[in-house]
């Protein structure tokens, strides 16, 4: 899941200078487990603008935030709230907001910092494991990221800043180069991290990534 | 091609000798004012074999360590031109070793550099496009006429690819499978993170004479009991044993440094005696003038090695 941080509420009302009247959007899933765009927060952010003299002239919490279709159809239904704002304070991630952007011609604005793709380890605490490279190599790794995990994203073994098992960086994580050993070790598998791993393709996906599901033809997809 | 004359003879002909190799550290200074480092430079260059250059050490901006490569050159003197990829993508790694090679470099230490954290830009975005391993096999790629994007090259460089290690990591294994792809990528020589437990070390050593390469000791001046006290606790893969501590600790109010010489001193000795390495890498941080002191305590001369 996409995870995001609220920004500070300072910041918030500094994007929303000279719009006096406007329309929050949530989303129903990343935003609504992260607590940064469900519809409490909405309802908590709706409360703080009004008091701050902002008049808030709808809200919505979008079942799926960066679904672009679905986004528009909503906002449809929501026409006369969103005509009636000078903005829109979008309570998702980036791409949410970009969702919004593509939905209506009126200005958007970020109620929340995106900070990474995460797994869920507890309620309320995520991790990052996975960096979206476009080219896994999890199965040379004992699947375990070194692109990710490691603060370096060496490919070929630990640094030296390598620490009992934790980085160097940051003592709370561990040095991701520890846990691939013990796990290719427990496999048997050590001549994995003994090949020598080539510089990595920092463009499997080019930048903006594009993809398109290929569709069988004749076949039984729904497409 | 162009003709380089060389003052020196080169890290790779001194290993090959047989002779102990002495190396000091040059830490290039933030600003434009080097007329220090210059001087630390000429203090040096007759008194080691060769000096290392540190990229941007630290994660901490300065002035360049190939500019530093170049003018320790020009002033007759070797150098050992550290190159990390913390701050530069393939492009300019490659483009930064073509240069060097055509301005009479010859060994270059290969490392991927310490993280940006750590240094004094903590904004600015990690490079890391590749790392130590891949840097030793891409100037091997080179050093065969190609680039790594796999295109020819008008002429190949040629270096003496060096590259670091660190006995003391914790745990250690992983660490000596890097260390054999470092080898197996072309690394020839290796200089250790800074090491202290001679016992250790020698434990260490008895792994890395399996491998076709030499060994250069690294070891770092201590100045004081706390400094050694504060690397066990912070500084991941340094070691400092209770009893150098204790000695560092004993030493007359201010003396403390002359006591970190005697260390230091005693070590380089022992470490040539026994034959434990192929030879030395000092790094006094801050403290070169201190150097040609520690050589005579050790009693090296490398006009007589």
């Amino acid at each position: 899941m996409i995870i995001t941080r609220q920004k500070p509420f300072e910041s918030i009302l500094k994007e929303l200078e000279g719009s006096s009247r406007v329309f929050l959007v949530g989303c129903g899933e990343c935003a609504t487990l992260c607590e940064t765009g469900g519809t409490e927060q909405v309802k908590e952010m709706a409360d703080a603008l009004t008091k701050n003299g902002k008049e808030v002239t709808g809200s919505i919490v979008l079942e799926v935030g960066c679904h672009e279709l679905d986004a528009k159809k909503d906002f449809r239904a929501h026409k006369k709230e969103i005509e009636s704002a000078d903005a829109l304070l979008i309570m998702s991630c980036g791409a949410g907001c970009q969702a919004a952007r593509d939905a209506t011609e009126k200005p958007v604005f970020p109620a929340n910092d995106t900070l990474f793709l995460g797994n869920v380890m507890r309620y309320g605490q995520f991790e990052e494991k996975c960096r979206l490279c476009g080219e896994c190599v999890l199965d040379l790794t004992g699947g375990i990221c070194p692109v990710t995990r490691c603060h370096k994203g060496i490919l070929n073994g630990p640094c030296g800043g390598t620490n009992n098992g934790k980085c160097e960086v940051d003592p709370e994580n561990d040095c991701a180069w520890t846990l691939i050993y013990q796990q290719l070790e427990r496999e048997g598998k050590l001549e994995k991290m003994k090949e020598y791993r080539p510089p990595k393709n920092w463009n499997a996906v080019v930048k903006p990534g594009k993809h398109v599901i290929e569709r069988k033809k004749g076949g039984d997809s729904d497409a | 091609m162009l003709e380089i004359k060389h003052a020196k003879p080169s890290i790779e002909e001194i290993l090959n000798s047989g002779k102990f190799l002495v190396t000091g550290e040059i830490g290039p200074p933030k600003g434009s004012e080097i007329t220090e480092m210059i001087h630390h430079i000429d203090l040096l260059k007759d008194k080691v074999h060769a000096m290392n250059i540190t990229d941007n050490q630290s994660s901490v901006m300065r002035y360049p360590s190939l500019a530093t490569a170049i003018l320790i050159k020009e002033r007759g003197g070797e150098p050992n031109l550290q190159v990390t990829c913390r701050d530069r993508n393939r492009l300019a790694i490659q483009a930064d070793l073509l240069f060097a090679y055509t301005r009479g470099i010859r060994s270059v230490l290969c490392l991927t550099g310490d993280s940006i954290p750590v240094g004094d830009h903590k904004d600015a975005k990690p490079v890391f496009d590749i790392e130590s391993v891949q840097l030793l096999h891409l100037i091997r790629t080179m050093e065969e006429g190609r680039d790594v994007g796999g295109n020819e090259l008008n002429e190949p460089v040629k270096f003496f690819k060096g590259a670091i290690v660190t006995p003391e990591a914790q745990p250690i294994e992983p660490q000596l499978i890097k260390f054999e792809k470092k080898v197996e990528a072309g690394a020839q020589w290796f200089q250790t993170q800074a090491i202290y437990d001679m016992n250790n070390f020698e434990k260490f050593m008895k792994f890395a004479r399996k491998y076709p390469v030499k060994i250069q000791a690294g070891l770092v001046l201590l100045v004081g009991a706390g400094m050694a006290k504060y690397m066990n606790a912070n500084v991941p893969g340094v070691f400092v044993p209770d009893e150098l501590i204790q000695e560092m600790a004993s030493s007359e109010k201010g003396k403390a440094i002359d006591t970190g010489i005697r260390i230091m001193a005693r070590q380089i000795k022992q470490i040539r005696e026994y034959g434990l390495a192929d030879g030395v890498h000092i790094m006094a941080i801050g403290k070169e003038d201190l150097v040609p002191k520690i050589l005579e305590e050790a009693e090296i001369d490398i006009s007589e090695l």
